[in-house]
């Protein structure tokens, strides 16, 4: 049994860390604003919550699990609601979604 | 082990992060990396917590997940303000028309 809890462990925090860095090489690699927001969106909440579910299911039944899962219920509720307020900033401020219409975002008006 | 496997992967995505901070053409790119490294260091906060056998640093990490959200709407606001909020007073009579 605790084998099996160990190797569930095992895989929630790789696999969170492996979003984590996939989604930090997207805020490098991907080409405009709006499109690096989704790279940052996959580690704020998939690199996040997995990463806590492992912390908080090697810690078990404890007050740690529940201090656990308010970081991970915060996180939840402000990160994406900063990135929605950033990207309504952004669109405000006329920065345009790059398309295939207009494939250089510098260009636009 | 597991932890500090964790450890250096939220590590390589803060240095990740900051590269796009220091590089991003836009505030806005800036913010969104600010964003992203402040819920790395929640992370790393709690993990490095469990690395070293104390996990009463979950307060902490706690504690800097709501001030990341408040940093960023605030950086949000005076980047597209030049203020952090009018006094109601003298709502609306800013050069946005009162937008937000």
């Amino acid at each position: 049994m605790d084998a099996i809890l160990e190797i569930l462990v095992w895989i929630l925090l790789l696999s969170g860390s492996l979003f984590a860095i996939v989604g930090g090489v997207g805020l490098i690699r991907l080409p405009d604003l709006f499109s690096r927001m989704h790279g940052s969106g996959i580690t704020d909440t998939l690199g996040a919550g997995l990463i806590l579910a492992g912390l908080m299911l090697h810690s078990g039944a404890t007050q740690v699990t529940f201090k656990l899962g308010a970081v991970l219920f915060f996180l939840l509720l402000t990160s994406p609601t900063a990135t929605h307020a950033l990207a309504r900033a952004a669109l405000a401020e006329g920065i345009r979604p790059w398309t295939a219409e207009r494939e250089d975002p510098s260009s636009s008006e | 082990m597991k932890f500090a496997v964790v450890m250096i992967a939220v590590l390589v995505t803060m240095v990740l992060a900051l590269s796009r901070a220091i590089a991003g053409p836009t505030v806005f790119d800036r913010i969104l990396a600010l964003n992203m490294f402040g819920t790395k260091t929640v992370l790393l906060i709690a993990v490095v917590g469990f690395l070293i056998g104390r996990p009463d640093f979950i307060d902490l990490a706690l504690v800097y997940a709501l001030m990341n959200f408040i940093g960023v709407i605030a950086v949000l606001r005076y980047s597209q303000h030049g203020h952090f909020g009018r006094t109601g007073g003298e709502r609306g009579q800013g050069e946005d028309g009162g937008r937000n």
